[in-house]
């Protein structure tokens, strides 16, 4: 496993641990994503993905180690700062996590409204800015119920970069979508992130996303397993690494889960 | 939903809660009843205060002059004394006379209070002296059933002779 | 021996469980109500948010509050009057359906209309929120659901559930109005007098209200809470919406026999 060497690490993770209560999801997390690139963690459902964008965001604290964005300590954060900070972080959900109440003109201008001083008319021009960066400048007045699942991430992802972040969050951007959405979806995670000059984290287990990124972190059972370029991963001996990239049903990741022996069940 | 309909139909409901408020103050309830001002307190001694209670009214040619405030035993008169909260706009003569009747026939006991014709008023801390006490419902059968047992006996008697 | 002990300790544990889990939701609860009420400054700085769900809360409840206060109106005038008239005291029955309404089943019934009409409204939407992420994609935009979405539909109910009591006490008295006055022939001026003699506004009138204003903060509370600390899932919301009902409910009566013997037991001594 190796970790790349810049220097300018805009998210550092140090010897993290995440419980739930009893149960251990993350250990011993090391993670560094430099300034301005995209940075995709891969793995199995389960294996603790969501939960490292949530460290990462201050929405739950580690039990143990650190996570230092933008050279600060998450936990050394005071409430105010802590806001500030998540000014500068812009999360797309799974699902997309539109509020329904509110058109999609209203949903990306929620932020500019809620957090900033901006005057209507600007914040008018600024949100169809961002919707024609993603392409839906004409849906500006659909309600949520009323769009694909397609349309709906990319309200998302316009209201994600309202406020033009520096960091960008993707929790499963991929999920779900045809391949045309699929396809529209990752060229602008690539072209945004260049465009704003912002760092992207994608949380994802789709192979496509290997296409758009420069690393790769590979979780699987609460620790990192591997980490690498998309070249260097898929051309990896190491036999996890290797199970997920040719999605074999089995090997290091047993078919089976663990159950006495067979002929005893069935009172052979 | 626009901003205006929205406004407005809040409005709609703000406006009918408080007309019913309103309403049920005005037209429901007993309005005279509103308002606590300026009172005096006078006593007035019972042998049997029956069923009064405190926040009776307190009536003078049945309107509400007033209110009982307390109803105490004093162990050294054995009688009961009732303070009462008069209306500081009504004057009371020092020969008051003051009963407890009872409103309907079997209603709520009240103090009904007649002014007399002394020059002087009740002051604050005064005391009534002409007071007459509950009619007790078993006392009264008992008289009746007594007068009723001595008029049999008297007539009974006059037919014997 | 041991295992008898054994078996004792298991046996008070799972009795004690719902108590201790019942007290843990307690302090839950109270948690989240000083946060909520500290949260609250958003909604004095931007009262649209409550005016919006006033709309929601209030506005939409009223129809099924006038449509029942006229019904149980009529109800209690039926039924008063065929008991007075037995004790020829027919013509008081403009007294006992206010006093009965005002200070009773006003507050009651309309606070248990609001629970399950509003109440349980509300914690589907809050559920439906955090199990769809809003909540969570609020905080990440470095705002707090508590300010942004519970508080102001708590002060909402909050100030619209005395408004939707007084209409119901309105409305239910007219009912026993129609029904005594036009339909059973009582005199309609000594309906009003009689009527008039016996409400006092400060015991009866005043003490409704206090009482309405007890029962919609917890019916907000209760409402709001469920959402906020619901499962994620369809069937934690669901669950919780049930929950919001069924707790009001029992809040409400157990309020409102405590309400009483304070309020109303006084004038009895």
């Amino acid at each position: 496993m190796t970790t790349n060497g810049h220097s300018d690490n805009l998210v550092d993770m140090r010897k993290v641990d995440f419980a739930y209560g009893e149960r251990a999801v993350l250990q011993d997390i090391n993670m560094q994503v430099p300034r301005g690139r995209i940075v995709a963690i891969m793995g199995g459902s389960g294996s603790g993905k969501t939960t490292l964008l949530r460290l990462i965001g201050g929405q739950v604290k580690p039990s143990r180690g650190e996570v230092i964005v933008d050279g600060r300590s998450l936990a050394g954060l005071r409430n105010k700062e802590m806001f500030e900070l998540r000014r500068t972080m812009g999360m797309l959900f799974q699902m997309g996590a539109l509020f329904t109440d509110m058109n999609v003109f209203d949903n990306v201008a929620f932020q500019m409204r809620e957090n900033t001083d901006l005057p209507e008319p600007l914040i008018r021009d600024l949100v169809l800015m961002k919707l024609h960066a993603v392409g839906l400048r004409g849906a500006w007045n659909l309600m949520p119920s009323q769009l694909s699942g397609g349309m709906a991430r990319r309200v998302a992802l316009a209201r994600a970069i309202a406020l033009d972040p520096t960091l960008i969050m993707y929790d499963e951007p991929f999920a779900g979508l045809d391949p045309i959405s699929l396809a529209v979806v990752s060229r602008l995670i690539r072209t945004l992130n260049d465009a704003l000059g912002a760092t992207s984290i994608i949380v994802t287990h789709e192979k496509e996303s290997l296409n758009i990124v420069d690393y790769v972190y590979l979780v699987s059972g609460g620790t990192i397993i591997a980490g690498g370029t998309p070249e260097e991963i898929q051309q990896t001996s190491d036999p996890y690494v290797r199970q997920f990239v040719d999605a074999q049903p089995d090997g290091p990741v047993a078919f089976h889960y663990p159950a006495p022996d067979y002929r005893e069940m069935l009172g052979l | 939903m626009k901003r205006q309909t929205l406004d407005l139909w809040v409005g709609v409901l703000v406006a009918l809660g408080i007309a019913a408020t309103v309403f049920l103050s005005l037209q429901v309830a007993n309005i005279s009843n509103i308002g606590g001002g300026p009172v005096y307190t006078v006593y007035a001694e019972f042998e049997n205060v029956g069923g009064l209670k405190v926040r009776a009214p307190v009536k003078s040619a049945g309107v509400i002059v007033g209110r009982v405030s307390d109803i105490r035993y004093d162990g050294e008169l054995h009688k009961a004394v009732v303070a009462v909260a008069l209306d500081a706009n009504y004057e009371f003569s020092t020969d008051s006379s003051m009963s407890i009747l009872t409103s309907g026939l079997l209603g709520e006991q009240y103090i009904g209070m007649q002014s007399g014709s002394d020059t002087e008023m009740l002051q604050e801390d005064d005391v009534v002296w002409l007071t007459s006490s509950a009619l007790v419902l078993e006392n009264m059968i008992g008289q009746f059933l007594f007068s009723k047992a001595s008029e049999d006996s008297a007539s009974g008697s006059a037919k014997q002779e | 021996m041991k295992s008898l002990f054994s078996a004792l300790a298991g046996f008070l544990r799972r009795l004690g469980a719902p108590v201790s889990g019942a007290l843990i939701g307690l302090g839950q609860g109270t948690r989240f109500l000083f946060a909520m009420l500290a949260a609250s400054g958003t909604c004095l700085r931007r009262p649209g948010l409550v005016v919006r769900e006033m709309y929601f809360v209030g506005v939409l409840s009223l129809i099924i509050i006038v449509v029942s206060a006229l019904f149980v109106g009529m109800v209690l005038g039926l039924q008063m009057y065929e008991t007075l008239q037995r004790f020829g005291s027919g013509d008081v029955v403009g007294m006992v359906v206010a006093l009965a309404l005002v200070r009773e089943l006003g507050p009651v019934l309309a606070a248990l209309l609001i629970a399950s009409r509003a109440g349980s409204a509300l914690t589907a939407e809050i559920g439906l929120m955090k199990t769809t992420e809003q909540l969570s994609a609020m905080e990440m935009m470095a705002i707090q659901p508590l300010s942004r979405v519970v508080a102001p539909r708590f002060w909402a109910g909050f100030l619209s559930v005395p408004l939707l009591t007084s209409v119901f006490n309105v409305v239910g008295i007219y009912g026993g109005y129609l029904v005594a006055v036009e339909g059973l022939g009582v005199d309609a001026g000594t309906f009003w007098s009689q009527m008039q003699n016996a409400v006092d506004f400060r015991l009866d009138v005043v003490n409704g209200i206090i009482k309405s204003l007890f029962f919609g903060a917890a019916i907000m509370l209760i409402a709001v809470y469920q959402g906020y600390q619901a499962a994620p899932t369809a069937a934690g919301v669901a669950m919780a919406t049930t929950q919001t009902v069924v707790r009001s409910a029992l809040i409400i009566l157990g309020m409102d026999f405590v309400l009483t013997a304070f309020m109303f037991t006084g004038m009895g001594s």
